[in-house]
């Protein structure tokens, strides 16, 4: 999975290309862990195929600490994993544009 | 019918899925169906590798059953480690907020949530998953 960040002051936005799952969370997962000073993060999913509960896992932990310093959104959701949103009911957790 | 036997690792996710693809294409499942149930797949192995076994190292069985004239796949899972009923493990609460809501327990839940059948049996000191999906 390639991960794409670019920063503008305060706003983080984080372009996810390939697949979400076991054995990538944990790169994401790095990323998640140093979000000092953002207060905006988006999440760019144009490019993600594929996403299991490992990439949930960490999505969940990103909204959670983005809810004490500001605020997190996720762009380009395709329909297969907007599906799994809906399914795990993160689609009323998550802010999806 | 067609199986895989590998070390419940999970370093063998990707080989595990990429079998499992292969048969699904051959069966010309859905683009949805086959992110289904690689999706539950890649659940159901790593709960195997991660616990199955504890500390010793096993085997994980996986055969794939995948009828294009039926359009429909029946996999199963075999372990040989500890006695494991996915089903009786409690649904996490979907309603709950991000801050009341644990991280984890969602793997099994996806896995019911969206395979049309999964049901497990106890046989010979083996855990039998096998979830049934059709993609029609």
């Amino acid at each position: 999975m390639t991960i794409n960040k670019t920063q503008n002051g305060n706003e983080l936005r984080i372009a996810l290309a390939g697949r979400l799952d076991t054995t990538t969370a944990p790169q994401l997962d790095e990323e998640i862990q140093a979000l000092e000073g953002v207060e905006k993060l988006i999440f760019d999913f144009q490019e993600l195929l594929y996403i299991s509960s490992a990439g949930l896992r960490v999505l969940l932990a990103a909204q959670k600490k983005m809810n004490k310093q500001g605020s997190m959104v996720i762009q380009n959701v395709c329909d297969d994993i907007m599906e799994i949103f809906e399914v795990t009911g993160f689609i009323d957790i998550l802010t999806i544009e | 019918m067609k199986e895989i036997s590998i070390e419940a690792d999970v370093r063998n996710l990707s080989t595990l899925l990429s079998f499992i693809a292969d048969e699904l294409d051959n069966a010309e499942c859905t683009k949805k169906g086959q992110m289904r149930i690689a999706i539950a797949a890649e659940e159901l192995f790593v709960n195997i590798a991660s616990y199955a076994y504890k500390d010793r190292k096993g085997t994980c069985t996986v055969r794939v059953d995948a009828c294009k004239e039926e359009a429909k796949a029946i996999l199963t899972f075999i372990d040989e480690g500890e006695a494991y009923n996915l089903l009786e493990k409690q649904n996490p609460d979907v309603t709950l907020s991000a801050e009341d809501r644990p991280i984890g327990g969602l793997g099994i839940y996806i896995v019911k949530k969206s395979m049309d059948e999964v049901s497990y049996k106890r046989e010979e000191g083996r855990n039998i998953v096998t979830i049934v999906y059709s993609w029609e």
